[in-house]
């Protein structure tokens, strides 16, 4: 074995020995599945707590009298016009009705208002039921008035579906759902920023942790410093990639445990995860098929393996390229407050990235977002937004090899502040003091 | 090959400070060698030179007959003067990485720690933390693992700062042990009366210079004075002969009278012996040799 590979043994093994990690790589997914599960967990509880409820309508303009459709849940009783409303309100809270409507007398004849008495919260749909059928029968009785039949308005009532394509030199054309595209490039920009700087972190500490141990120069007295450094960003990043590939592989056991479980067998869909809620949603409004139809190929539409990969490409050479900086910064300072300073300075362009995300988002093919997903130390969280929305091969390959070219250049420039900074004790160097090492 | 080192006008400067200043050594093998010096002198960096942590601007480094390359890196064992381990790994685990990044394979290492361990009594260590050891604990572990790879060559930089005496003599023993079977020594200190003890040669460096060098003996042969002490019993009244001066003269209660005596350059003491054999009875007679810490301080501080 030669000396990266021991050093790089030694690195892994010990963080991933660490309680701290198997508590992290197991309570992830329990995290992940139960995120997601967690819609289609509230959407069945709340379909099972809705109780039947019995509305009283007193509707003085006497335009609504049934109008509302009884269901399964709710009933709708009329009540004689001359009803006092204080009264039907102490019924509520007798408890006799959930909840009293109230239609006002108008002068102007045209009852646009409505008063819905409850002691209990109203659930939205209910609410939202109400106005529906009220608008309905307002707009039906105005085009009455004018002359016009409704079941003619109705009849030229059409919908219009745009459906975007966008025509693609090497898939064919494809079909765009923009919402579904911004959320996964929103998360994994964010994933990847997280991610890139935690590990990196780690290699900031494991630096400082040698270096105040005192055993660095112990170390390099067989190794040479850029073996030590390499060893240990390198180590720390197949820590981060088993994290990775257990988070992935747990979240999915557990979520298709738990939602057989759960969720029973028949909710389950074959396109898994987000789309249980739409899926609920699109039934309920029960124009069915087609939208079910539709959201299978939202899924199908995301190339899952063209993500994944840039991924964990951009996951890596991102690290490595902090990695690299922050290990030099680890081996300029003493302790881990020293090296704030450092860290804010150098970790500036990946907040701005995330700042800029939501621009980029909105318009993934602009100027700022081309820029952005090339600049080396911005490409991993900007290019991350924008892959989901499709981006051109020669893009990605040129932001791939400007970060590997970048990194190898920092790589060699952190080892030259590295293999000087670790021998220094008992003071935080000057940038003057650093320009001065890189020439050692 | 007489000399395993040969440093040969060897400098280095950092900016414009100048740590080292055209030095040349030789080791002889199989010897003990003290770079002795106040703080800042140089020895480290020279030390670092050996070890390859750092490169001589000038001058090159002979390594047992061959210029100093990575290869020499496993034939040597490093004693750092800032030293240190992983605090929260087992103490074995971490003997076996530090051995194997000298190159010994992992099964050998065990076998040989296991042998040192038992050899110091601390086998029972094995499975504990270094947080757990205290410092003098560790120190012995720091040791071990110097000296694992069985080097040819062992660099110790202030091995005896920080050691408690126990340690202390624990370590003087095992370094001449050591250099018994063959290994050269080479190690920087502070601590004069462990030169003294220990080093064959030494070379005293001040601010990047050589200032001394030479073997103990010599050296002290070349910074004496020409004083001796003579202790007498039942003496009479008596003169020194010419040449000879008084310093100090000391009766103690027994009548033994204790004296402290200059000579002249070149007199061979024997003439004075002769002359106060016939005063009294000589009961004890020694050249007085000045101490290494005495040429120390008197080099430093004259420059």
């Amino acid at each position: 074995m030669n000396n990266l590979s021991i050093i790089l043994k030694r690195e892994y093994l010990t963080r991933v020995k660490k309680r701290s990690f198997l508590i992290i790589t197991f309570l992830g997914p329990l995290f992940f599945a139960a995120l997601i599960l967690a819609p289609s967990l509230l959407m069945l509880k709340s379909e099972s707590i809705e109780t039947k409820k019995t509305i009283a309508v007193l509707d003085e303009t006497n335009w609504f009298n049934g109008r509302f459709e009884n269901t399964d849940i709710n009933t709708f009783i009329y009540t004689d016009i001359n009803e006092n409303i204080d009264s039907l309100k102490k019924f509520i809270i007798e408890g006799i009705y959930d909840a009293v409507l109230y239609v006002p007398a108008t002068e102007l004849n045209v009852p646009t208002n409505a008063k819905l008495y409850s002691n209990k919260q109203i659930p939205m749909s209910l609410s939202s039921y109400i106005k529906s059928a009220m608008k309905q029968e307002v707009e039906h009785r105005k085009l009455l008035a004018h002359g016009i039949d409704p079941k003619v308005v109705k009849s030229v009532d059409t919908s219009i579906n745009i459906a975007t394509i966008r025509m693609d030199e090497e898939e064919g054309e494809k079909t765009i759902y923009t919402e579904l595209e911004s959320i996964i490039g929103m998360l994994l920009a964010f994933v990847i920023y997280l991610v890139i700087f935690l590990f990196s972190n780690q290699v900031l500490r494991g630096v400082i942790e040698e270096k105040s141990n005192r055993i660095v120069e112990v170390i390099i007295s067989s190794v040479k410093p850029f073996e030590l450094m390499m060893g240990k960003i390198l180590g720390i990043a197949l820590v981060g990639l088993t994290q990775f590939v257990l988070w992935i592989v747990l979240t999915i056991g557990i979520y298709f445990l738990a939602n057989g479980i759960i969720l029973g067998p028949e909710i389950m869909s074959p396109t898994g995860t987000i789309m249980t809620e739409e899926i609920s949603q699109i039934v309920e409004t029960s124009q069915g098929q087609d939208i079910m139809l539709e959201v299978v190929n939202m899924i199908e539409s995301i190339n899952f393996k063209a993500i994944l990969t840039s991924f964990l490409f951009y996951f890596v050479f991102g690290f490595l390229l902090y990695a690299a900086l922050f290990a030099a910064v680890g081996g300029m300072v003493d302790s881990e407050t020293d090296s704030n300073q450092f860290v804010t300075t150098l970790s500036m362009p990946l907040m701005v990235a995330i700042v800029c995300s939501t621009g980029i988002m909105n318009n993934p093919d602009s100027g700022l977002g081309i820029w952005l997903s090339m600049i080396p130390f911005t490409s991993p969280v900007s290019m991350m937004i924008r892959i989901p929305f499709g981006v051109p091969y020669w893009q990605i390959a040129v932001s791939l090899l400007i970060l590997v070219i970048t990194f190898i250049f920092t790589t060699w420039i952190a080892a030259k502040i590295y293999r000087t900074g670790i021998l220094m004790y008992g003071k935080k160097p000057s940038w003057k003091e650093i320009w001065k090492w890189l020439r050692y | 090959m007489q000399n395993f080192i040969e440093i040969n006008n060897v400098s280095k400067t950092y900016g414009n400070y100048k740590a080292l200043n055209n030095i040349s050594i030789r080791v002889p093998r199989q010897s003990i060698y003290g770079l002795l010096g106040p703080n800042g002198a140089g020895k480290t960096t020279l030390i670092r030179m050996l070890n390859q942590i750092t490169a001589p601007d000038e001058g090159e480094i002979i390594f047992n007959g061959e210029k100093l390359n990575r290869s020499h890196i496993t034939q040597i064992g490093y004693l750092p003067e800032e030293r240190g381990l992983y605090r929260s790994m087992k103490v074995g685990e971490q003997a076996i990485y530090l051995a194997q990044l000298k190159g010994v394979s992992q099964k050998d290492a065990e076998k040989r720690l296991k042998a040192w361990f038992n050899k110091f009594g601390i086998l029972n260590w094995w499975d504990k933390k270094v947080e757990e050891l205290s410092k003098g604990m560790q120190q012995k572990i720091q040791f071990i693992v110097t000296v694992i790879h069985n080097p040819p060559l062992l660099i110790f930089d202030e091995p005896f700062s920080g050691f408690d005496p126990i340690n202390v003599n624990l370590l003087k023993k095992e370094i001449l042990e050591l250099r018994d079977k063959g290994a050269t020594i080479i190690f920087s200190t502070h601590n004069m009366s462990s030169v003294e003890e220990l080093c064959d040669n030494i070379m005293l460096i001040n601010k990047g210079q050589k200032v001394l060098e030479g073997s103990v003996y010599q050296i002290k042969q070349d910074n004496k004075d020409n004083s001796f002490e003579i202790v007498l019993r039942n003496s009479k009244p008596f003169d020194l002969p010419e040449n000879f001066s008084l310093i100090s003269e000391k009766t103690d209660s027994n009548g033994e009278i204790t004296l402290n005596i200059k000579a002249e350059n070149d007199i061979n003491p024997n003439i004075l012996i002769n002359y106060l054999s016939e005063k009294g009875t000589i009961i004890s007679y020694r050249e007085l040799l000045p101490s290494m810490n005495d040429i120390f301080i008197n080099k430093v501080n004259s420059l």
